[in-house]
């Protein structure tokens, strides 16, 4: 990256064209509401009173769609910069309709057409990250831990790599590392589940029994709420589950639309000794987190307010729900509450595959939650997000083992169905996390991937280095595949002295974005941006890089931003090449520190500690096996950066398909 | 009785109207109402059922395109690996994106069958820049993509 030439990108990101009429992924929608309400005609002499509400009706519904069609043209351009991420059609390269109606994909006409060989697919399997032998993966489900075992459950589908048929997958570990692959928790065998068992979440009781709850999607397709319990406590595998003969336990209430109403929660005490759950829903485009209460998990009150809701953000599914510490970074129980503690909640926003979270108080009398900072509330664009990359329908859980609070997430694939289908599978769980609140900014949450993941650290190597400005260092670590990066960054006084100093170099930091204008990476600037460029071939053909860019901003603050650029890890022209990041704070006397892992098709990056976090899928077709290399980078104009960094080489998870030795081998550890 | 002849043509005005409505929310307006007009569901369907059908007619184009390609082999015989690539790619359409399609949206989780309706138009689209500009599939390719993205608006409504 010396010159400007090497940093262009192999799919040129075109220009996005204005959509009026797509709708778009927008957290923070303007259009109104005007999504006709179906309604069977009714016929007879009823039908003549309401002729003239219908014509009315009509009417109104042409005045008011002419004013939305405007509302859309004029946030298209800036609706289009919020979607990169999100949108499966938004393929690197693959721009919206021309005007000649044809998809361009990335390369033009003098590319040679690629296609996936049995090599290249049979790479992006992972080797530490949780995933089933084969088929497709979504949400994960009730995880817990239990008898000295982590148990999880997923949505699982046995008989295709896309989604459907869903069942309950389920895996056990020692150290939610190395996981034997148990047989089906649940499967879809009655009424009230029978087109789907969908996702729920688990409640140890004091007594240390366990229930889970979970929706149904019944033979009608409605969604509902079911319980089920361990046939055997005494089995510390838990392999099989009694479904209730009472169930649905809950059913949509009024008001409620029959397939808006999904996901419960785990349970938490009230004051009055009885156990509260809440299930994600929407009114209209509102979404909104509904609150019920049961004393034994099969009959409920649902209490009059909701938990919260947010206008504007559509469904909220896999709602999540938890204390976390001011004071200390350590778990706590689902039911704990006090002066020192803050509520998290968090929802998965069906619109844009978002997860976010915002920090705020719980009121236990009446259980509702309001948003310390109301202008992040949950779901709204600029609301803070668990991970800004590729991270759907996590969830967390208490684990009473270590002290901590864990968690999960789906990471889906970013390439096509067709490779989905030729490979035989779909999707990954991220490596479990912590989650505390930092009690540095006492504003968001910190996450790390669980410390047991070290067991798997082999070999390393130690670096000191050198950036000068605008140089790309490859780092000779051997294979460079299955990696675990631990790295510190410096700018060098005498540059942050220059820069402040520095009247010509303009405040960007306010429009900065590590989406903008798809130059990624490339850019360079007075500070940056400097970082790793992972999965790379020698010639930088293909690359992920990992980074920091540092802005000024108009009162001359500097501004870090931490970002993922995949827009050039492949040269696949049928792949979702997105740039992901945001903003991370640092504070005074901080270095610059960022952890990645490496593994395969998935890279997980760790800002500051794991203030922002940025999961990628990736998909290189020379820059695998043996071929992937480091690089280390610094793009800055003149300023030098010091990285002083370890890098390991990671083992194998070995995850093992069911069998009983399997199991053995794990207890022994 | 002039009053209730006046008013049922009202009613069958605003049903027609609801496939207006949506098909007003897509890309290709005349498109889509063209393709819902010609299913008898089409007039009575609410959004849901809207979107069914459209992804029946994904089915359909999908099933005719894979036919032709199987028809160039003989041909167009020096077309083989750019036809193997289609003819795989036209079958994950039909055998994995309409299947999950049509299951998600029958079941209220629309975010899935929104993933298989997009995923029909870049098969579609990656099948066709296999031909290097010299497709002889290029007419059924825009089709899928028209259908493909006229489809996704609708199932975005349903979110």
């Amino acid at each position: 990256m010396a010159s400007s030439d090497a940093l262009l990108p192999i799919s040129a990101r075109e220009e996005e064209p204005s959509c009026p009429y797509t709708k778009l992924p927008d957290g923070s929608r303007s259009d109104p509401e005007t999504h006709p309400r179906r309604r069977r005609p009714y016929k007879g002499l009823l039908a003549v009173s309401f002729g003239l509400l219908l014509i009315a009706f009509y009417v109104a519904l042409i005045a008011t769609q002419d004013g939305s069609r405007s509302n859309e043209a004029a946030n298209a351009i800036d609706e289009t910069e919020k979607t990169t991420s999100s949108s499966r059609a938004r393929l690197a390269g693959v721009s919206e309709k021309s005007n000649d109606g044809l998809w361009k994909l990335s390369g033009g006409r003098n590319t040679p057409a690629f296609e996936w060989n049995n090599s290249m697919l049979s790479w992006q399997r992972t080797a530490f990250h949780f995933q089933p032998e084969e088929n497709w993966m979504n949400d994960p489900n009730g995880p817990l831990f239990y008898k000295g075992w982590y148990h999880f459950f997923y949505q699982y589908n046995p008989n295709a790599a896309v989604w459907g048929d869903i069942v309950w997958g389920h895996a056990v570990s020692r150290d939610l590392i190395h996981w034997v692959h148990l047989p089906l928790a649940m499967v879809a065998d009655q009424w009230y589940d029978s087109n789907g068992v969908w996702t729920g979440s688990a409640t140890i009781l004091p007594d240390g029994s366990i229930v889970m709850l979970y929706t149904g999607s019944t033979d009608k397709a409605v969604q509902v709420q079911n319980l089920a319990y361990p046939e055997d406590l005494n089995d510390p595998l838990l392999l099989k589950w009694v479904k209730f003969p009472g169930n649905p336990v809950l059913v949509p209430p009024p008001g409620i639309l029959p397939k808006d109403f999904r996901d419960p929660t785990t349970a938490w005490k009230t004051p009055e000794g009885k156990w509260r759950i809440t299930i994600g829903s929407k009114i209209n485009k509102t979404g909104i987190s509904l609150v019920y209460d049961t004393t034994d998990f099969k009959t409920y009150e649902k209490l009059d307010t909701l938990l919260h809701g947010v206008p504007n953000t559509g469904m909220w599914e896999c709602v999540d729900f938890y204390p976390v510490s001011k004071t200390a970074r350590k778990g706590l129980d689902t039911s704990v509450n006090g002066p020192d503690v803050k509520h998290i909640v968090k929802a998965s926003m069906d619109d844009t595959r978002f997860d976010h979270y915002a920090v705020g108080t719980y009121f236990e009398s009446n259980g509702t939650w309001i948003p310390d900072d109301p202008t992040i509330d949950v779901g709204m664009s600029s609301s803070l997000r668990y991970d800004y990359g590729k991270f759907y329908a996590s969830k967390t859980f208490y684990d009473q083992n270590k002290g901590r609070r864990i968690l999960w997430s789906w990471i889906g694939e970013s390439d096509s169905e067709a490779a989905d289908v030729q490979k035989g599978w779909s999707s990954l769980q991220g490596i479990p996390r912590t989650v505390a609140l930092d009690t540095k900014t006492g504003k968001n949450l910190v996450q790390s991937p669980v410390e047991e993941i070290k067991s798997l650290r082999l070999s390393s190597k130690k670096f000191d280095l050198e950036l000068s400005p605008g140089s790309v260092v490859p780092v000779d670590v051997g294979t460079a595949t299955q990696l675990d990066i631990e790295a510190e960054f410096e700018i060098k006084k005498e540059s942050l002295d220059k820069f402040f100093g520095d009247a010509s170099v303009v405040a960007e930091a306010e429009e900065f974005s590590c989406e903008k204008n798809g130059a990624g990476s490339t850019v360079r600037n007075a500070l940056g941006p400097f970082g790793f460029s992972v999965l790379a071939t020698e010639s930088l053909s293909e690359q992920t890089p990992v980074y920091f860019y540092i802005a000024k901003g108009k009162d001359s603050k500097l501004k870090t931003f931490f970002c993922t650029d995949t827009s050039r890890s492949s040269v696949a022209n049928d792949v979702i090449k997105p740039i992901y990041g945001s903003v991370v704070p640092v504070l005074k006397g901080e270095k610059l520190t960022m952890r990645i892992l490496v593994d395969h098709s998935i890279v997980e990056a760790f800002g500051q500690g794991g203030r922002t976090c940025i999961t990628s899928r990736v998909y290189p077709t020379t820059a695998i096996y043996g071929a992937a290399k480091l690089f280390l980078f610094n793009n800055a104009l003149d300023a030098t950066v010091t990285a002083s960094f370890k890098v390991w080489q990671m083992n194998s998870a070995f995850i093992h398909p069911y069998s009983e030795e399997a199991v053995r081998a794990l207890t022994r550890t | 009785m002039k009053m209730i002849v006046m008013v049922m043509m009202m009613m069958m005005m605003s049903e027609g109207s609801m496939i207006d409505q949506t098909c007003k929310q897509t890309p290709d307006f005349n498109l889509c109402v063209s393709l819902l007009n010609s299913d008898p569901r089409g007039s009575s369907a609410d959004i849901s059922g809207l979107a069914l059908i459209l992804i029946d007619k994904i089915k359909v184009l999908a099933t005719k395109t894979l036919n032709e390609i199987n028809g160039l082999y003989k041909k167009r015989p020096e077309l083989k690996q750019a036809l193997d690539q289609c003819s795989r790619r036209y079958k994950t359409i039909l055998n994995a994106d309409v299947p999950e399609a049509i299951e998600a949206i029958s079941k209220g989780v629309p975010k899935f069958g929104e993933d298989g309706v997009i995923d029909a138009g870049v098969e579609a689209s990656v099948c066709e820049e296999g031909f290097q500009g010299k497709s002889p599939l290029t007419s059924l390719t825009k089709s899928m993509q028209n259908i493909s993205s006229v489809t996704r608006a609708v199932v975005r409504m349903l979110l």
